[in-house]
């Protein structure tokens, strides 16, 4: 096997592959970092290009992209409170406060080398162990999606500081809008008020733009921001760099931690790197020594999410690669790119003739991690100034880019006009104490916890639901995890007490 | 954007190439694609879209609009203008089956005019290498002593999968459980992981996988190239045509001379040698079906899946 990773390591330094990987990276992040424009688009509008150009370089190219897209989307969630694309919602929460501090830079350069902690170990994982680790991949059935959902829901405690039942009811708010559409299972179609195109669904970005990004613009036309972005203006420093990796590499558990849970997610078929950003930030924050100063702007929160996104895209890998199962809507993309050459899915694709190529592929993803440290850590400089620009230049120019994004998804005016809604919604919510984390998240995991229900209630019916859906080894653990995550609150007042008494 | 990016990229490409002057096309051409990129209908469309502007002479633009299982997409075609530049792939049974089963699919059949099919997938039923059923007779046997207790996963509700199923259990005479996935990728991850026992899929999934399972019977006419041992449905007595075809239309008005323009195209790229060889390679039927036929092939699924639909629906 080493002799192969050496071969795909070469290939990647050909001065041509090199030079395409630099350019996917480039055009990875900014598609990450635009609303609306996500990875998957990013991928599938190259992948014609691939085409022409041998296998290699046109996976290198493409694993580029991927990787570079799973950083991106950081950009915006810092600067702005708009997570670029679903996965780097739990980056906007303490990103964005970051920001307001005038500490931009320091959580867009965190961003960065956690993305590439991420991608690395998620990738180590998957040289190594990509085979064995997609036979468990399939031991996700409709039961063990069901319990991930709830599990996904009871983030919800932990998101809504303050009240508990508003973090709640704006979940139940977002499961309804999930609702919308056809049915995955059963094609009733539901809510759509007689517009065809709501038989889709909602889209998650639109909802994402809307609830995130337009409340902020609001508020910076409306409230008391009208001059400038955030609070205080960025003075970047390239000195910022070197005190941030500082800083990030005291947390070694945090990261591998964040990595582990997005390689974890990422090779469950289905789920994406916004449930993976979403759990490792939860947990980051349960198990800090400090768990209050998340969300009022540390750099570990943004270390969590980004982390374990970019960790995600590799494990999607894993099913991908050995199976032909793709673990997310990017990696499908990537799945019909190997089809048109000829690559096709298997174990044999790690050891039989094309090897070569695939490892090419696989170190095209090593180094590309690496290319976002170097990007995303000298581009801080340039990027932290946005939020320099007056917010009277700024505002209508991200209105713009919103409006294009919100389009571009299926060219549809309806989906532009949801995100003004909601994001007049976002804006009376805000007022009203209500974060829109919660109603994103309910839209994300309310199509997990229907399909999950529907399948485990018709698959169990025979043998008995309850019996089904319980009785089964990642069930059971996940059950497991959802009662501590519930009952945390509880046990965390309890630790702070016995503190407070051995200090008294 | 991505549109935008799209139409730039198409500007500058019919500024360096020069458009060959014939009365169709006079501009570029959109080939609607209704579901996501990566899926099978997007890779037909990518091999063809070279080929198409060879032959066309004008670019042709890839536009996805996925959504309601393609019918998002198509009640998008049915509202275009019929003139010809604004194509989409098409599959049978969706186009069918949709308008049947919903009230408000957004679009009736009758409103897509088809300009032709170039690619056949037969649907197959298979089980795991380990499963000790062995045949079709031993899964309907099995089913026959334990109503509702074969359990057989496939893609999407109202699909060719779930009509296949549907069909089979009534010429059966036997009550099976149908477990629709969102995706055909997500139902064969069912399938290999055990969640279900056995599986309706698509001849190119069962050929990539079929080191691991096992072939029970196809929905073909013909035994199926690729595994010439696996019976038909209608060699074992039950007499049902179970397979997803793919194709490419226009609105219903569009001018017959525009229509046998493309009809030309798609008809010489599914009979290039090349294109068959891959096909067959990935487990597809290469198809070389034309607009009248192709119309005809339609009207006679309305008229045998209506009865089934009204029974189940």
């Amino acid at each position: 096997m080493f002799d192969v990773v050496l071969q795909g390591l070469q290939q990647v330094f050909v001065p041509l592959n090199f030079i395409l990987l630099f350019g996917g990276v480039f055009l990875g992040i900014t598609f990450g970092a635009l609303p609306g424009l996500t990875a998957t688009m990013g991928l599938a509008l190259l992948v014609p290009f691939t085409f022409t150009m041998s296998p290699e370089t046109g996976l290198i190219m493409l694993a580029g992209i991927y990787v570079g897209a799973m950083y991106g989307d950081a950009i915006p969630a810092i600067l702005i409170n708009t997570p670029g694309t679903p996965s780097a919602i739990a980056t906007t929460f303490d990103g964005f406060p970051l920001a307001q501090k005038g500490m931009a830079q320091h959580a867009l350069v965190t961003a960065a080398l956690a993305s590439t902690v991420g991608s690395l170990l998620a990738n180590v994982v998957l040289v190594v162990a990509g085979p064995p680790l997609a036979a468990a991949s399939l031991k996700f059935g409709p039961p063990e999606y069901f319990w991930l959902g709830i599990f996904g829901l009871t983030i919800i405690s932990a998101l809504s500081s303050g009240s508990v039942i508003k973090g709640f009811l704006a979940g139940c708010i977002g499961m309804v809008l999930s609702v919308v559409g056809m049915a995955s299972i059963g094609g009733d179609v539901r809510l759509t008020f007689g517009f065809p195109v709501l038989q889709g669904g909602i889209d998650l970005i639109v909802a994402l733009i809307g609830f995130f990004c337009l409340p902020e613009i609001l508020s910076s036309v409306i409230g008391k921001r009208q001059k400038t972005y955030t609070d205080k203006a960025v003075e970047p420093k390239l000195g910022v760099i070197g005190e941030v990796a500082l800083q990030v590499i005291k947390k070694p558990v945090l990261l591998i931690r964040s990595a582990i849970i997005g390689t974890i997610v990422g090779f469950a078929p289905g789920a994406g790197g916004n449930i993976a950003s979403m759990v490792s930030y939860n947990e980051a924050r349960r198990w800090s020594k400090d768990p209050d100063k998340y969300g009022k702007g540390t750099i570990d929160g943004v270390a969590a999410s980004e982390s374990a996104n970019s960790a995600m895209a590799p494990g999607s890998l894993i099913p991908l690669l050995t199976l032909g199962i793709p673990g997310s809507p990017a990696a499908a993309v990537i799945l019909g790119a190997l089809m048109v050459h000829r690559l096709k899915p298997g174990a044999e694709l790690f050891t039989g003739p094309e090897a070569p190529i695939i490892y090419s592929f696989l170190m095209g993803l090593l180094v590309a991690a690496f290319l976002v440290s170097f990007i995303g850590a000298f581009g801080s400089v340039i990027f932290s100034r946005i939020i320099n620009i007056p917010s009277r230049y700024l505002a209508p120019g991200i209105i713009f880019m919103t409006v294009l994004g919100a389009y571009a998804i299926r060219n549809s005016m309806l989906d532009v006009w949801i995100m003004f809604v909601f994001g007049i919604i976002g804006f009376i919510s805000r007022k009203l104490n209500f974060h829109p984390a919660p109603i994103v998240l309910g839209l994300i995991l309310g199509p997990f916890i229907e399909e999950g229900l529907v399948k485990s209630v018709l698959a169990g019916q025979f043998q008995g639901v309850f019996n089904y859906m319980v009785f089964r080894p990642i069930s059971g653990f996940l059950i497991a995890l959802c009662v501590l995550s519930l009952c945390w609150p509880l046990i965390a007042s309890w630790r702070a007490k016995k503190n407070k008494g051995e200090v008294a | 954007m991505k549109s935008f990016l799209l139409t730039a990229a198409v500007a500058f490409a019919t500024l360096i190439t020069s458009p060959a002057m014939a009365a169709f096309p006079e501009e570029p051409i959109t080939y609607q694609i209704p579901f996501g990129p990566g899926g099978q209908s997007d890779l037909e469309a990518r091999r063809q879209q070279p080929m198409l502007e060879d032959i066309l002479g004008q670019k042709v633009v890839i536009e996805y609009k996925p959504g309601g299982g393609g019918s998002l997409g198509w009640s998008e075609l049915v509202r275009k203008k019929p003139d010809g530049y604004y194509i989409s792939g098409i599959n049978v049974p969706h186009i069918v089956l949709q308008p049947l089963a919903r009230g408000n699919a957004g679009y009736s059949t009758d409103q897509i005019k088809p300009v032709a099919f170039f690619q056949a997938t037969p649907i197959g039923l298979a089980v795991m290498k380990d499963n000790p059923i062995q045949s079709l007779e031993d899964l309907l046997a099995f089913a026959g002593k334990n109503p509702g207790g074969m359990i057989i996963g496939g893609s999407g509700t109202w699909s060719g999968h779930h009509v296949a199923h549907l069909q089979l259990s009534k010429l059966a005479e036997v009550n099976m459980t149908y477990i629709p996935s969102t995706g055909a990728a997500q139902s064969i991850a069912d399938f290999l992981g055990g969640h279900v026992q056995a599986v309706w899929a698509n001849s190119n999934d069962l050929v990539q996988h079929a080191d691991k399972i096992r072939v029970l019977a196809f929905g073909s006419k013909e035994p199926f190239e690729n595994m010439p041992e696996v019976p038909t449905f209608s060699s074992k007595g039950y007499e049902m045509y179970a397979s997803i075809d793919r194709g490419a239309a226009v609105p219903q008005g569009t001018p017959d001379e525009v229509v046998a323009a493309l009809e030309k195209a798609f008809i010489a790229i599914a009979s290039d040698p090349e294109v068959v060889k891959q096909m067959r390679e990935d487990g597809f039927v290469p198809l070389t079906i034309g607009a009248e036929e192709a119309q005809q092939y339609i009207d006679e699924k309305v008229k045998q899946w209506a009865p089934i639909v009204e029974e189940f629906k």
